[in-house]
């Protein structure tokens, strides 16, 4: 399934994912998924949350700078050999992957993946039988 | 249009002939009214009887921004108290400020100076001038509005701060003349921009100084705010803004030499540079009578042209300012002006033009730490493409100024946007 990531651009500074996270909070915005990928200054806090269109709302009136990133999720059960089923799919149509990352969506442990071509990938996944 | 078109397109011959009238008897009023002067031209063995055109300039003595301190607070008036009608006084970053005194003819030749600059940016009497210099000590606020009221234009005296008030009186009362600093009009537009209000406002013209500033703010301010966007230049020390001011052709700030007499000189010896050479600024007013100025070294780097200007007016013109002789920083033995970062980004355009410099010495060794945003769309989810970013930056400042920074890119807003002048260095180095 293709969804909506928010992607935040943060500073490396103390207590700044605290204050996004304080945001969400307040605007009553539940976080199902989140990761933090950092660089030298700053990092890129990446959220999947209940409610996409206020968060950014939000996140945008506390003058952050706030994209929308559209990623994968795809199903990767609690088994041993899913996450590996997923890969392989993926390198066996040389799709590389920027990042992913897993969360859980009631039940079902779900994989965050990003690539170039999302379409493509999703072709993929469908095709091996992963949704 | 040219507000006095009598001295602004006077032939140079004429000109001379003013300036060298006026240098004798000014020269003459110093030397008889301010112990310093005196002092100064009896230790150089000059007399006032030896200045006889405005060639014998060369013959006086500099004065500094460290005399106006050492004199503190009036000890360069050269009239009476009685005779003078205004202080001002700069801000000082150490100790006591410079006082400045005005007489009445000195306060109206001011006026003059600003009405002539607002005029050669195509105000009239038809306008409604906002000026968002901060008024009071500053000679920003105060001048701007002088000049405004003289040129006859309609005055809407905001002052600088409070910008959504600002913003709306400039919408209500349909200002076409903004007068403040380069970094408060950014700002303002970047405000406006947030409201919307881009349509809504009917600003013709900006008349920017008290900062040095580049064209690519320039283009910034005119694309943001839908104007044209002119140097206003001026120093509390000559009178205040609108010793020069650009025209219609923004090729260079006309300074009004009839009344303030601009020379460039080494800053290293003293020596006048020819036309087209980079050299320290220095102005002599030639007709101001309460704090007359001598060989007034500004610290200001640029250059003169003396070529008569496509606008018809033939008072000489000075190039951009490319810093201040204190600005100037020395990274790694490297002379740095902050307005080249500046430039820089501006040429960049996924980059805003604010910025901040940090430097340090860590292990003997200085460094240079530039935090920058990007502009609104380029901050992403693409840490490469980001730090891709900072790395061109990098090459850019490497090529122009020849040292390498280090980049930060940091939150939008986070870098202060300034009311008055922008601070944008930060230096933790210790000399001993
Ligand atoms: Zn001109």
């Amino acid at each position: 399934m293709i969804i909506q990531q928010i992607s935040v651009f943060l500073e490396n500074r103390a207590g700044r994912t605290a204050e996004v996270a304080k945001i969400l909070a307040e605007a009553n915005i539940d976080i199902q998924a989140y990761n933090i990928a950092e660089s030298n200054d700053f990092g890129v806090f990446r959220l999947i949350v209940s409610d996409t269109e206020g968060a950014v709302i939000a996140l945008k009136k506390a003058g952050l700078a706030v994209v929308l990133t559209t990623v994968l999720s795809a199903s990767c059960p609690n088994t041993p050999g899913s996450l590996t089923k997923i890969l392989d799919v993926l390198a066996g149509k040389s799709i590389s992957v920027d990042y992913m990352y897993s969360y859980i969506h009631g039940d079902a442990n779900q994989a965050i993946i990003r690539t170039k071509d999302i379409e493509a990938c999703q072709a993929a996944l469908i095709a091996a039988g992963i949704a | 249009m040219i507000f006095n078109p009598e001295k602004e397109c006077m032939s140079r011959e004429d000109l001379r002939k003013l300036q060298s009238e006026r240098l004798v008897k000014i020269v003459k009023h110093a030397y008889d009214n301010v112990p310093m002067y005196k002092e100064r031209m009896d230790a150089l063995g000059v007399k006032p009887e030896d200045i006889k055109s405005i060639d014998d300039i060369v013959k006086l003595p500099f004065t500094t921004k460290k005399d106006l301190r050492d004199f503190y607070p009036d000890k360069l008036f050269a009239v009476p108290r009685s005779e003078i009608v205004r202080f001002h006084a700069s801000s000082g970053t150490t100790g006591k400020p410079i006082v400045a005194g005005y007489t009445a003819h000195d306060v109206e030749n001011w006026a003059e100076g600003v009405a002539r600059c607002l005029a050669a940016g195509g105000m009239s009497k038809e306008d409604t001038i906002q000026v968002s210099y901060g008024y009071g000590l500053f000679t920003g606020g105060l001048g701007a509005h002088d000049g405004a009221t003289k040129l006859g234009a309609a005055v809407l005296p905001t002052s600088a701060g409070n910008t959504a008030k600002q913003i709306m009186l400039m919408e209500d009362l349909q200002s076409t003349g903004l007068c403040c600093t380069p970094s408060y009009a950014l700002f303002l537009a970047e405000e406006i921009e947030k409201e919307g209000k881009k349509d809504a406002v009917k600003l013709k013209s900006g008349f920017f100084g008290a900062e040095p500033w580049t064209e690519g703010m320039r283009k910034e301010l005119e694309a943001k705010l839908g104007i044209k966007a002119y140097d206003l230049y001026g120093l509390t020390e000559i009178s205040g803004p609108g010793v020069g001011g650009e025209c219609e052709c923004q090729n260079g700030t006309h300074l009004w030499e009839d009344m303030f007499y601009p020379e460039i000189i080494n800053p290293e010896t003293g020596e006048q540079l020819p036309d087209g050479v980079e050299g320290e600024l220095v102005f002599t007013t030639l007709d101001k009578w309460g704090m007359p100025m001598l060989r007034y070294r500004t610290r200001d780097l640029t250059h003169l042209i003396h070529e008569k200007c496509e606008c018809g007016r033939t008072l000489c013109r000075m190039g951009r300012i490319l810093g201040r002789t204190d600005d100037m920083l020395i990274i790694r033995g490297v002379n740095v002006f902050p307005s080249q970062v500046e430039s820089i980004l501006l040429e960049i355009p996924e980059f805003q033009g604010q910025y901040y410099i940090t430097v340090d010495r860590v292990n003997n060794v200085d460094t240079f730490d530039i935090d920058v945003e990007l502009r609104e769309e380029y901050y992403s989810d693409d840490i490469a493409a980001m730090n891709k970013l900072a790395d061109k930056l990098v090459g850019r400042i490497v090529s122009v100024i020849g040292i390498k920074p280090k980049i930060h890119i940091v939150e939008p807003g986070s870098i202060t946007r300034s009311m008055g002048k922008a601070k944008h260095v930060t230096d933790n180095r210790k000399f001993k």
